[in-house]
């Protein structure tokens, strides 16, 4: 420690410049690593963007036929379709849960139980997807098909309780922090004028925390749309236009990690992956881009 | 000791025994008080003596912290707040309190004042013009209506402190309650602040019964009506104000008055 403490000495008046350019670099840095990833997955794609694909059937057609030897066909309508059932579905389970449990472990739960329960949310977050879909395809398969009756168990339902279940630790702990950050002399006020503790939740937590709690589900739905190996496990993988939560489905991120092994490099096959990439970029870009504004907007208003 | 010199006096608060922890520490040593209807008390004592304590012991708010118990009975209006019986909403809503901090809640001047209303029965849809009457009454009595007419939709948070603390008074009064709880309700004003508020209080005593806590003595003696001077957890001596701060019966708060205790 003390040899640290006289270099920094020795560096005498160059040190603080010098330190505060590596600390500028390493914010600058993140920003060219941001902007070079989207120049490459594009520039991958670039060669087949400008020649050759017909971006309205690109976008419009749910006809995804890369490898067909008479008529090749690059529809990612249904794959969009999977990715958009896939994280809706997993949200409709994953919010009420996770914020649930945020204000219970908030709120509710007493001290002892309030850190037992951290730990193990932790634990789930720690979780790496590939085990997460190896439970969806075995205990979650099996399941489905015992419960509902149903021929095949790897469906959207099973890739959206399975996304569902990844979600939950992340809305929960960042919703848990929203609801500590509210001062708490509004919970006394409240209480001091005969509001139960639910009133004292849904009247006063709720409206305070609700910028805190719009962002621990938006990082939920970030997590559940750009999961790729879990839901590559747990959804059947099927190229379709999903109609009812028992059918089969594939999502974006998934279609990437399953073919871009088998594509021959520079292929039109191998381009139009890279152009998916983009377009999941894109879809990130503007969910991230949406929740800033709606945050800012609600903070302006209040 | 005894302030009741006439026998017609009717108590709001009274308390028996009233023994208070904090984990292993007593901060309420056999507190016997009783308030009398409808004047204003001060409850005086130097830092720590467990005046605050006593004053969040008549809405149970003390049991927000989890390692308090709490021996004895405090009656308030006839009936022991500690039995198992009671209804927290039901006792906050006829006791009321103001912090030392002023703390409107984040939402509009608005819903702040009939934020009891709505929390008391939920279920009961109110018409427009009925909560816009009650807004209006609850901020005419506290001289605020003037001010703050054209302010309604306003953040309560964002109002000056004196303002706050109006309001913290005014969102008391739609649930009519018998007995108002003032922790130094003016140590967060300033001179005109201060004076302001305790107009105000004067204004509402009668209608209320008035309990502050005050460090001030000279605010203690502007505006109580009675005055206990508590130490170390123990009422020392209870009287007329008057009587307190000219001849006062206990060596110890004739000490105080004087300024040797912080
Ligand atoms: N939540 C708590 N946990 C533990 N001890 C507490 C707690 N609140 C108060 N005390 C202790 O109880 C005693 C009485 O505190 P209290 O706040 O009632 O005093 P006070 O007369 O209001 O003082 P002040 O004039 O500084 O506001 C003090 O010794 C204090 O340290
Ligand atoms: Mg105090």
């Amino acid at each position: 420690m003390r040899t640290i403490v006289n270099i920094f000495h020795q560096l005498g008046r160059w040190g603080e410049p010098v330190i505060e350019g590596i600390i500028r670099l390493c914010g600058i840095s993140a920003i060219i690593f941001v902007f070079g990833i989207f120049f490459f997955v594009f520039r991958e794609g670039m060669g087949f963007f400008f020649g050759g694909l017909d971006i309205v059937e690109f976008l419009t057609s749910p006809e995804w036929y890369p490898t067909s030897v008479s008529n090749k066909r690059y529809g990612v309508l249904a794959l969009i379709a999977g990715t958009f059932s896939v994280t809706v579905l997993a949200m409709f389970l994953a919010v009420p849960f996770g914020l649930g449990a945020a204000i219970f472990v908030s709120e509710f739960c007493g001290p002892k139980l309030k850190e037992t329960l951290k730990i193990v949310i932790e634990l789930l977050a720690a979780i790496p997807s590939v085990v997460w879909g190896f439970i969806g395809l075995t205990v979650m398969n099996a399941l489905i098909i015992d419960l509902f009756n149903v021929p095949i168990g790897l469906t959207m339902l099973n890739g959206g309780i399975i996304l569902a279940l990844m979600s939950v630790p992340i809305i929960v702990s960042i919703g848990e922090d929203a609801l500590k950050a509210v001062p708490d002399s509004y919970r006394e006020a409240a209480e001091a004028l005969g509001a139960t503790r639910w009133q004292v939740v849904y009247r006063v937590l709720l409206p305070t925390a609700k910028n805190g709690l719009l962002a621990a589900v938006l990082l939920g739905v970030g997590r559940a749309v750009g999961e790729t190996m879990a839901v590559l496990m747990t959804t059947g993988h099927a190229v379709k236009m999903p109609t009812s939560p028992f059918d089969s489905v594939r999502t974006l991120t998934a279609t990437i990690a399953a073919e871009l092994g088998e594509a021959a490099v520079g292929s039109d096959h191998y381009r139009v992956l890279f152009i998916i990439g983009v377009l999941l970029f894109s879809i990130t870009f503007i969910v991230n881009f949406v929740t800033d504004l709606v945050i800012k907007g609600i903070r302006e208003k209040a | 000791m005894s302030p009741d010199k006439k026998q017609s006096k009717s108590y709001s608060v009274e308390t028996r025994q009233l023994n208070l922890w904090y984990g292993d520490f007593q901060a309420l040593i056999n507190v016997s008080v009783k308030v009398v209807d409808g004047l204003i008390t001060g409850l005086i004592g130097p830092s720590g003596c467990g005046k605050t304590t006593l004053l969040r012991c008549f809405n149970r708010v003390n049991e927000r912290y989890g390692n308090v118990t709490t021996t004895g009975e405090v009656e308030i209006l006839g009936k022991n707040i500690y039995d198992a019986d009671v209804s927290l909403p039901e006792l906050r809503k006829n006791v009321g309190m103001v912090f030392q901090r002023p703390n409107p809640l984040p939402i509009s001047v608005y819903e702040n004042i009939i934020f009891g209303l709505r929390v008391h029965s939920e279920r009961r849809i109110r018409k427009r013009s009925d909560t816009d009457n009650i807004v209006e009454t609850a901020l005419r009595e506290v001289h605020l209506w003037d001010d703050l007419k054209d302010q309604l939709k306003v953040k309560a948070t964002t109002l000056q402190l004196e303002q706050q603390q109006k309001l913290c008074i005014a969102r008391l009064l739609p649930l009519k309650p018998r007995v108002i709880l003032m922790d130094e309700p003016c140590s967060a004003l300033d001179a005109k602040g201060t004076r302001t508020v305790e107009e105000l209080m004067l204004e509402l005593a009668g209608q209320y019964t008035i309990l502050i806590v005050t460090h001030n003595m000279a605010q203690a003696r502007r505006v109580s009506n009675e005055c206990i001077f508590m130490l170390l957890g123990e009422i020392i001596e209870h009287s007329h104000t008057e009587d307190l701060f000219l001849t006062p019966q206990n060596s110890k708060t004739a000490d105080y008055i004087e300024g040797r205790y912080g």
